[in-house]
């Protein structure tokens, strides 16, 4: 099925774009990530110019984050308030993120800052993850019963001023760092065309501690609405958004979606890490390996 | 037609012995919409004597289809501390977006360089007025970095046996189009070539544009970003929506 992209001046195939669609919703319905780490180096990889690919996977990410949050907000798996205080500081990141896009971009550097980015961020995140769940996972399958790990919030983070309930997380801390935190994911949802909830999630797991069923359900909220802004900024500023391309992802993200929802409830959380962990490093490796051999393309050709 | 005919006048009132190209491509009007793959042009035409009888005489064709030109940057990547950056970098004020050239015979054999290098016959020729590196060694490899790049991806394209002449009346030859092809006016430059001589020249032109509703969107995306930023935004919220509400209804 071929379809013609009208911004991206190309002519796809419209069933491998769906699929690809559907791979990065069951992703964001089982782990609560976006996806957005696999849609837009594999959109590049397929063809697609990468800020026409970077500004349409943001957009994709916002129609697949509705009907997570949606689903998790049915059965009280958001905590409104954390997420609305995540989004102001995410939308005034997404600002600080277009204006180093542009200064990289400007110098030629774009496509190495977001590669080095890719490495460290998901290198380590994904090992941390994987540690973690994997000490979580170990006493289950040794048959001992391991005692509940009481949760508990970064020293930093109790150091800070001026404290708010957060009744859905369980939390009484300071409103300062989950915006700090909505600031540094909203800055790498413009520059690497990411939704952020690889970050995200774990930041809010063992930095602020919150409670782990709302963790899920408050990421994707978040992603929700900074994609959002980030789609409207790449609208204004650079006319990158395909809506046909944007359509087709969505229409097998929003199905995959509902159904990694629907396997999420069927595992254990600490397996569902564990599995993202392993998805994570393998994109990491890939990427790390990628710095160092000869790239396939030696010459890139951009509009002046 | 008309421009045509007065080419034609002109050529018979000069009186002169060169002969006269008549040149026609199948489509002048490329339409890319949706189901567009990309398409094959046809250009044919016929070589005259100025008398109007067939020209009787051998001579080799060089079709030239050339795409509206823009000014770029090509980046080269380099090792630097282990990890592959761009590095050098390089302006061309006017690369085609599209270039192809089809000949009746490999261009070294019917023309000398510097006739070649005049006309533009050939990839090696590239006109690109190059405005960042003046060492000239530099600014080769980067030509054929790009000519290389875009000779992949099907945009640039040499068919040295390409060009049919049938009784050394009439020529034709095939170009496809692939689908990433950009928008606006193509040119088809047909020269006739005798003894290493350009004897004749003919230009027909080509419009590739975007209609119906590729259209829309593009004009939209430009000139009414704002809303198409909040209708992006509206489809893809509805589409989750709509999705959700439906998943819950199961």
């Amino acid at each position: 099925m071929d379809v013609y992209l009208p911004i991206a001046n190309l002519s796809v195939n419209g069933l491998v774009i769906v699929g690809l669609g559907a791979l990065t919703g069951v992703l964001s319905g089982l782990f609560g990530v976006g996806g957005g780490f696999l849609t837009t180096p594999l959109l590049i990889f397929y063809g697609v110019p990468p800020t026409v690919a970077a500004a349409s996977a943001a957009t994709q990410i916002t129609g697949a984050s509705v009907s997570g949050v949606l689903a998790h907000g049915r059965r009280g798996g958001v905590d409104y308030r954390m997420g609305t205080v995540m989004v102001a500081g995410g939308v005034l990141g997404a600002g600080i993120g277009a204006l180093l896009f542009r200064f990289f971009q400007s110098i030629g550097q774009i496509d190495t800052v977001i590669n080095v980015l890719y490495v460290f961020l998901l290198g380590s995140v994904g090992s941390l993850m994987a540690r973690e769940a994997w000490q979580a996972v170990r006493p289950r399958e040794g048959g001992a019963a391991k005692p509940a790990m009481k949760r508990r919030h970064h020293r930093l983070i109790a150091a800070l001023p001026l404290r708010w309930r957060f009744y859905g997380s369980g939390l009484y801390i300071s409103p300062i760092a989950p915006l700090l935190l909505g600031v540094a994911v909203g800055t790498l949802t413009m520059l690497m065309g990411v939704g952020g909830g690889f970050i995200l999630v774990p930041a809010m797991l063992y930095i602020l501690g919150m409670s782990a069923n709302v963790v899920v359900g408050t990421s994707l909220y978040n992603i929700l609405f900074v994609t959002m802004a980030t789609t409207m900024m790449h609208a204004l500023t650079t006319h990158a958004v395909d809506i046909v391309l944007v359509a087709l992802l969505l229409f097998g993200s929003v199905t995959g979606a509902q159904l990694g929802t629907q396997v999420a409830q069927k595992f254990k959380p600490e397996y569902l890490r564990l599995a993202l962990a392993a998805i994570v490093l393998l994109v990491t490796a890939r990427m790390f390996f990628g710095l160092f051999v000869r790239p396939e393309e030696i010459y890139t050709v951009v509009p002046l | 037609m008309k421009r045509l005919f007065l080419l034609v006048a002109l050529l018979m009132l000069s009186a002169q012995r060169d002969p006269i190209l008549v040149p026609e491509v199948s489509q002048d009007d490329v339409q890319v919409q949706q189901g567009f793959t990309g398409t094959e042009l046809l250009l044919f035409g016929v070589i005259l004597d100025p008398t109007g009888a067939r020209a009787g005489q051998d001579y080799d064709i060089v079709v030239v289809l050339k795409g509206p030109t823009e000014p770029i940057t090509v980046r080269e990547k380099a090792r630097v501390g282990g990890i592959w950056v761009n590095a050098d970098s390089t302006a061309f004020q006017s690369a085609p977006s599209f270039f192809a050239v089809a000949s009746s015979r490999p261009i070294e054999e019917i023309v000398d360089e510097r006739t070649a290098a005049i006309y533009e016959l050939g990839l090696n020729y590239l006109q690109l007025s190059p405005t960042g590196a003046i060492d000239p060694e530099e600014q080769a490899r980067f030509t054929a970095g790009l000519v290389d790049l875009r000779s992949r991806e099907g945009l640039y394209k040499e068919d040295p046996r390409g060009v049919q002449i049938s009784e050394q009346v009439l020529y034709q030859v095939r170009i496809s189009l692939p689908s990433n092809v950009q928008t606006g006016t193509y040119t088809a430059e047909t020269f006739a070539i005798t003894r290493g001589r350009v004897i004749a020249s003919a230009i027909a032109e080509v419009e590739v544009r975007k209609v119906g509703f590729e259209r829309f969107v593009e004009v939209f995306s430009e000139r009414q970003s704002l809303f198409y930023g909040f209708l992006a935004v509206f489809l893809s919220v509805g589409m989750g929506w709509v999705a959700g509400r439906l998943f819950a209804l199961i």
